[in-house]
């Protein structure tokens, strides 16, 4: 299992380190100092350094020249799993064979969690909130196994004002270590609204890698429901979709139904659902039911390949003329309803490095060439359906002895368009409390569907 | 307010100070001191002389203060044992407060005090808190139990907290199951040996349930474990894997890869005939696939897990080759990984994809990358054998980018594709003059230099360019007097003049030293020792090794069941980077039923019978070798043999009768005879001799075992003809030798013989001659050349043959058994990658395993007997005491056999597995082995 965890600065500094196992050599005296550097005896500590593994960790990976080949280290049989965020590194220790992929999704809830509690996760806020991050690894990390990591279930007994214990009846405390250990780990008992909401967001991100000729060589959706709820009591909840398998039993019953809405169903490739859903029962019935979390979670992660409604075409033309001018001509043509607007749209065309120069002409928003980007940047604010725009550019290029041919690198796009390009439509979203007298008409239901480009080139 | 400030204090008195903080009446102020005391602790400082300062602030109700010096303790508790003790009645009090939270965290802190003497005091708190009323309390002391057998693991023995352990997996509560577990399975590795997990169905099932409700890191403990668990049957083993594949939908990425391993482990134990088996390949594929849309941290592990995947089954992503895409924004280690998945998955069908995919990654700008995406096109030659020439234009087009690194992988890959594709050098010729950058030059010189037997103008085209000798830089001037002086070891008469003339260029008009030295150097060489120059110039080069080098079987079988671990990140077993005993226990996967089956076959069928129950087959010589006998001569014509047709309706359920199509598509192979000599006789110096590199030590081939002769038919079946007789098979060429005693009164003539179709179309190749008329008790020996261009028939048992005899008497039929290893062909060597390759292309339901017993041979021993028969060892691998030998051969009509024998030093019998694409030669190769081995 994980023998220690580890929070370094862009320097390299320790910034927390909390040791669980043995094996993992013990910083103590080791390390220099973070916040202070000039402490005494730095003699001393070299010495320690060299003994110790975790400043293995700094000497090879942070401090290291090459860019990070892999995520897993290993150095003198002690394995490294880091993830960086913004500055800051995480890494997580071992000398045994752990579960990788368990550590990693640690790592990462990790990051939710402090980001749950203070935010942004940086060297400043690392050092403000140390206690509570020392609070937090005490309880999620015990011996080196994860424990209960749900932010919901953890505020209730860990936060940064300190709980008193005589404050707390008993049965608040048992409250907490039955939810703590609970089966419904993520909801507290006793939440009361006045008003029952729910917010539902369908984000979507479409992928695309098509061939200069305009050939899609691949192209999915990757898709979030994401849920805010406001709900009383212990809601039993049912979402429905038009999921194509669901739709197709349904259909065998009553056949106008199919026809009404089996045109529309999506196959969906895979997805993946929060711990509140019971996967055994989608595994049988196909449907989706479960108890939220009070608040914004990720319902389900879906992923689709078929019949995608790719918001945007581009049709891309380089030409070289001679060997100091390159003259391009990219043509961006929306398709979906005349009636809605996409918005926040950009093309990025990469320009070679040696670009002296460009002279860019477009008919609708601004295009700017960005040296330091090495790419002319290509922004619209709006655009309808079924509309088309161009832009052309002249690049000048310096003459180079460099033989290597100048790499191409894919046209990009990005934008944010109001519907699912999946074909995703929300069917329903049933609520039901059994103790308290409120029933599904009563909570107010909002559903958004926003889809926004992923990563979406076009080859040139 | 924030807590930063505690860390910016840097004065001298600062401990000073810190202990008079620590030491106040003040509650907020001793909280302050203790924040300043762990900021020290994290920066690196000794705060260690405030131990009794801090401990005395243990006695709190504040509950953050309480953590804290819980942390200081667990800190400093090893270097001050003494003090420790201080603390340990507030532990004990604290195991005693009505707070759950307050409980567990003391018996949580407690086990991390890794001071023997608080141990002892830990025990009673402990035992009282695994029963503790309240859950948060026993998952902690769940926890805290694998804590103290790392510390003391007699102490947790003696003191009976394993059965209590043990109870917890019954616990009510999901989370006190799966801590439990984990303890369990963490204790269960460093005890290989004690049944201590003691998984049996009813516990899996209480495994199975709480799985259900626990948290995801729950779900990973109990899937982990259930992966350790071998299921007693097929059906056990789907009930499994249905109530886990709904794991496969987690947004855990580490749940889905834990059940992935259980399902991965326990399909093995399913018949591929079964529906299920189908439903759970096509279940397998879309959490994959998702996996990769995760973050790049992850998509690594994944996709380090895919690869082994796709070696083990590769038929369950087989359609997702566009996923595998490598993105430009990817990290670059996932782009690698995602090029090597690619390769594996390359086939006919989407290998134009594929292609077009590579030469787009060649000018991306990671060297190691696209050195990485020019090796794969090489690959995908090799593999899919129809693309070769697209692949060589690809490689060729990527030699006109110029791009140094590019044009050398390339022309690296393009060396490799030669072993495979010789035609691809006409087209390289053809683009000689187009290479103008010194180190394509040097490359196309290497190359020509290289494989100069078989290009035919080699020395014309190695002429043309040293006709501007001096105008080449020096790489090109080097590599071209090697390549001239290779070309004259291989060509020696034609060449003459010119590797003279070359030595002069670079001797007398050259002021390179360089050129200098290594033109005397060749030249001292070849005028005092041409042997030595031979072994010197022509000396083997190693195969290149390749990072996508193909996994051994064994150990791919070892990492499936390591799947999501860190074992399966590194391709390395866990003994490889793991210290001492923990988690070095051998894992393997289950036998699959079919194959275990098969695996007694060997003891239960009559086959093998011990050597008197057929005594009348032996012939009066009393030879020792009886019991071999039976195995190849098989009963007399006397009567339909029962053995050994039940033993042929085992081998025949086992592969649904594929073999009738199976053997007609290769009906024409031509005989083996005319590829034999290659590796017998060829000199050592050729270009290919690497291929052969195992076999060139060995020595000279005797010729197959041939076992003594046995009566086939007996006088008083043929009115007085007895004939005898053994199969022989010697450089290639199989005969029957035969010997005919004439045991009648009159004289016998007119001899003749004839073959009923049979299973490898033997027939003679020759009429039988007997010259003299055979009188009466007399014995005459023939050889009767046999050979495989006979018509085929698929005879029961496989190797059956039934022969027609005429004399001038009568005609008379008989039949016996030949051994199959008069099949195996000389060339019967695989290369290793090939080899790899097959074995894992063959579908695990063709492996059949056998044991040979009372065989105390080594591993050398072993191997150079069989290569006399024609089993070639292609790789030799020791693992953990074992010796393993990979060996192939191939028989007349083309099927190829796979084989792993593991010899155990010591253990007289040694264990076979066969693989083939016609699993029912396995139990003729198996006797054919036994038989060899055991003379």
């Amino acid at each position: 299992m994980i023998g220690g965890l580890f929070i370094y600065n862009h320097k390299g500094e320790v910034l927390i380190s909390r040791v669980y196992r043995d094996d993992i050599g013990s910083r103590q005296a080791a390390d220099s100092a973070v916040f202070s550097s000039s402490g005494p005896f730095p003699g001393e500590w070299l010495e320690a350094n060299r003994r110790n593994a975790v400043d293995a960790f700094r000497v090879n990976v942070i401090h290291a020249r090459q860019q990070v080949r892999s995520p897993v280290t290993n150095i003198a049989r002690t394995s490294f799993f880091h993830v960086k965020r913004s500055n800051i590194w995480l890494a997580a220790v071992t000398k045994q064979n752990v579960n990788a992929a368990m550590v990693f999704e640690f790592l990462y809830k990790m990051c939710d969690v402090m980001a749950a509690y203070f935010g942004k996760i940086s060297e400043e806020n690392i050092k403000n909130n140390f206690v509570l991050i020392y609070e937090l690894l005490d309880e999620i990390l015990d011996f080196g196994y994860p424990q209960n990591s749900e932010t919901g279930a953890l505020k209730t007994f860990i936060t940064q004002q300190g709980i008193k214990s005589q404050h707390q009846t008993k049965e608040e405390q048992s409250q907490i270590t039955s939810q703590v250990t609970g089966q419904i780990g993520w909801r507290r008992e006793g939440i009361k609204y006045r008003r029952n909401e729910l917010f539902l967001d369908v984000l979507e991100s479409v992928n695309l890698l098509m061939s200069p000729q305009g050939q899609v060589l691949s192209a999915h959706v990757s898709g979030r429901v994401v849920m805010k709820s406001y709900l009383s009591g212990m809601p039993e909840c049912k979402f429905g979709m038009n999921d194509k398998i669901v739709i197709e039993k349904q259909g065998k019953g009553t056949a106008d139904e199919t026809s009404k809405s089996g045109k529309q169903s999506i196959a969906i490739d895979d997805c993946t659902f929060h711990q509140c859903v019971r996967l055994s029962k989608f595994d049988s019935e196909r449907s989706i039911s479960f108890i939220p979390p009070d608040g914004e979670f990720e319902l389900m992660r879906y992923r689709t390949t078929k019949d995608i409604i790719l918001p945007f075409r581009v049709i891309p033309l380089v030409r070289e003329v001679g060997r100091t001018k390159l003259e391009v001509k990219v043509v961006i043509k929306s398709n979906f309803k005349p009636s809605l607007l996409a918005q926040k749209i950009e093309v990025r065309i990469p320009t070679p490095l040696n670009t002296s120069g460009v002279q860019v002409i477009c008919m609708k928003g601004k295009a700017k060439y960005k040296a330091s980007e090495n790419a002319i940047v290509w922004k619209i604010k709006r655009m309808a359906g079924m509309k088309e725009s161009q832009i052309s550019a002249e690049i000048e290029l310096l003459p180079t002895n460099d033989k290597k041919k100048w790499a191409r690198p894919p046209i990009s796009m990005n934008f944010e368009v109001p519907f699912a390009p999946s074909g995703l439509k929300v069917r329903y979203l049933k609520v039901f409390e059994p103790k308290l007298n409120y029933s599904d008409h009563d909570v107010i239901k909002w559903v958004r569907y926003i889809g926004r480009s992923g990563i979406y080139e076009t080859r040139c | 307010m924030t807590d930063s400030k505690y860390f910016t204090t840097t004065k001298k008195g600062e401990i000073f100070e810190l202990k008079a903080e620590l030491n106040s009446d003040k509650k907020e102020k001793k909280k302050e001191a203790v924040k300043k005391v762990i900021a020290s602790m994290t920066v690196g400082k000794d705060v260690s002389a405030l131990f009794p300062d801090v401990v005395n602030c243990m006695q709190t109700d504040n509950l953050e203060l309480k953590k804290l010096v819980y942390l200081y303790l667990m800190n400093y508790a090893k270097s001050q044992p003494d003090m420790a003790i201080m603390a340990v009645n507030t532990f004990v009090k604290d195991c005693e407060d009505p707070n759950p939270l307050i409980r567990a965290l003391a018996v949580r802190t407690m086990g991390c005090i890794r001071v023997d003497k608080i141990t002892e005091y830990l025990c009673e708190p402990l035992r009282k808190c695994l029963k503790d009323e309240d859950p948060y309390v026993r998952k902690t002391a769940a926890v805290c139990v694998a804590k103290l057998h790392d510390i003391n693991a007699q102490l947790v023995e003696d003191q009976g907290f394993l059965d209590t352990l043990k109870d917890l997996i019954s616990d009510s509560n999901p989370m006190v199951v799966a801590n439990a577990v984990a303890a369990l399975s963490e204790i269960a590795e460093s005890h290989p040996s004690s049944n201590l997990l003691d998984l049996n169905p009813q516990s899996i099932n209480k495994l199975l349930t709480a799985l259900n409700e626990c948290t995801e890191w729950g779900q990973i403990f109990i899937l982990d474990c259930l992966a350790n668990y071998m299921p007693k049957d097929d059906r056990e083993a789907q009930s499994i894997c249905e109530r886990v594949t709904p794991r496969l939908s987690h947004a855990n990425s580490a749940v889905v890869l834990s059940a992935v391993k259980v399902l991965m482990k326990f399909m093995e134990m399913l018949s591929k005939d079964l529906d299920y088996y189908g439903t759970l390949l096509k279940k397998l594929a879309p959490p994959l696939v998702t996996l990769l849309s995760a973050e790049p941290e992850l998509q690594y592990v994944a996709l380090r897990n895919i690869n082994l995947i796709v070696q083990k089954r590769p038929e369950i992503l087989k359609h997702e080759m566009k996923v595998f895409f490598v993105k430009y924004n990817d990290p670059i280690y996932v782009k690698l990984e995602k090029l090597d998945i690619m390769i594996r998955l390359a086939s006919q069908a989407n290998i134009a994809q594929v292609l077009a995919e590579l030469k787009e990654y060649a000018t991306e700008v990671d060297v190691d990358f696209v050195r990485k995406a020019v090796r794969a096109i090489g690959r995908c030659a090799i593999k899919v054998e129809q693309s070769a020439e697209r692949c060589v234009s690809t490689l060729l087009d990527l030699i006109q980018t110029k791009v140094n690194y590019v044009v050398q992988e390339a022309i690296v890959v393009i060396k490799d594709i030669f072993r495979k594709y010789e035609s691809v050098i006409a087209t390289l010729c053809e683009n000689l003059d187009s290479l103008d950058e010194p180190e394509a030059r040097a490359a196309m010189i290497w190359i020509v230099g290289e494989y100069a037997e078989r290009i035919d103008n080699a020395d014309e085209l190695l002429e043309s360019f040293l006709e501007g000798f001096h105008d080449e830089s020096t790489q090109v001037q080097l590599q071209l007097l090697t390549a001239i002086v290779k070309l004259f070891l291989k060509k020696p008469t034609e060449t003459q003049e010119l590797v003279q003339q070359v030595l002069s260029l670079a001797t007398q008009d050259s002021d390179n030293p360089d050129l200098r030295d290594r033109g005397y150097i060749y030249w001292r060489l070849l005028s005092t020792d041409p042997v030595a120059a031979k072994e010197v110039v022509l000396a083997e080069k190693p195969l290149i090794s390749e990072e996508t080098d193909l996994i051994e079987p064994t150990l791919l079988d070892e990492l499936i069941c390591y799947i999501g671990t860190l074992a399966s990140v590194y391709h390395k077993p866990p003994s490889a980077f793991v210290e001492g005993g923990r988690g070095v226990v051998h894992k393997s996967l289950p036998p699959r039923t079919a194959s275990s089956e098969s695996a007694e076959s060997p003891e239960t069928a009559p086959t093998g019978a011990p050597p008197g129950e057929q005594p009348d087959v032996i012939p009066a010589q009393g030879d020792l070798l009886g019991d071999l006998l039976n195995l190849d001569l098989g009963p007399p014509v006397s009567g339909p043999p029962l053995a050994t047709s039940s033993v042929q309706m085992g081998a025949v359920d086992l592969l649904g009768g594929g073999l009738d199509s199976l053997i007609g598509g290769t009906n024409f192979v031509a005989p083996p005879t005319a590829a034999v000599p290659a590796n017998l006789g060829a000199p050592i110096g050729s270009g290919l001799s690497d291929l052969f590199d195992l076999t060139s030590g060995v020595g000279t081939l005797s010729g197959s075992y041939v076992a003594p002769k046995a009566v086939w038919l007996p006088a008083m079946k043929a009115k007085g003809l007895e004939i005898s007789g053994t199969f022989t098979r010697q450089v290639g060429s199989i005969s029957m030798d035969l010997q005919l005693t004439n045991k009648a009164l009159q004289v016998m003539t007119d001899f003749a013989i004839q073959f009923n179709r049979n299973s490898f179309g033997l027939a003679p190749a020759a009429p039988l001659q007997v010259h003299a008329p055979l009188s009466p008790n007399q014995t005459v020996e023939i050889s009767l050349p046999l050979s495989t261009v006979g018509s085929v028939m698929k005879m029961e048992p496989l190797n059956n043959l039934q022969v027609a005899v005429k004399n001038n008497i009568d005609v008379f039929y008989f039949s016996t058994l030949y051994p199959l290893h008069i099949l195996f062909v000389e060339d019967g060597k695989m290369d290793r990658q090939m080899f790899l390759a097959t074995w894992k292309d063959i579908p695990n339901e063709n492996e059949a395993q056998f044991q040979i017993r009372d065989c105390p041979l080594n591993a050398e021993a072993a191997s150079s007997k069989l290569q006399s028969s024609n089993i070639f060892t292609v790789a030799k691998r020791n693992v953990e005491g074992q010796d393993m030998l990979y060996q192939s051969l191939k028989l007349t009509n083309g099927i190829w056999v796979l084989a792993e024998l593991r010899i155990q030093p010591g253990n007289p019998s040694c264990t076979l597995s066969l693989k083939c694409r016609a699993p029912e030669v396995s139990q003729h190769v198996y006797q054919a082995y036994e038989t060899i081995l055991k003379n």
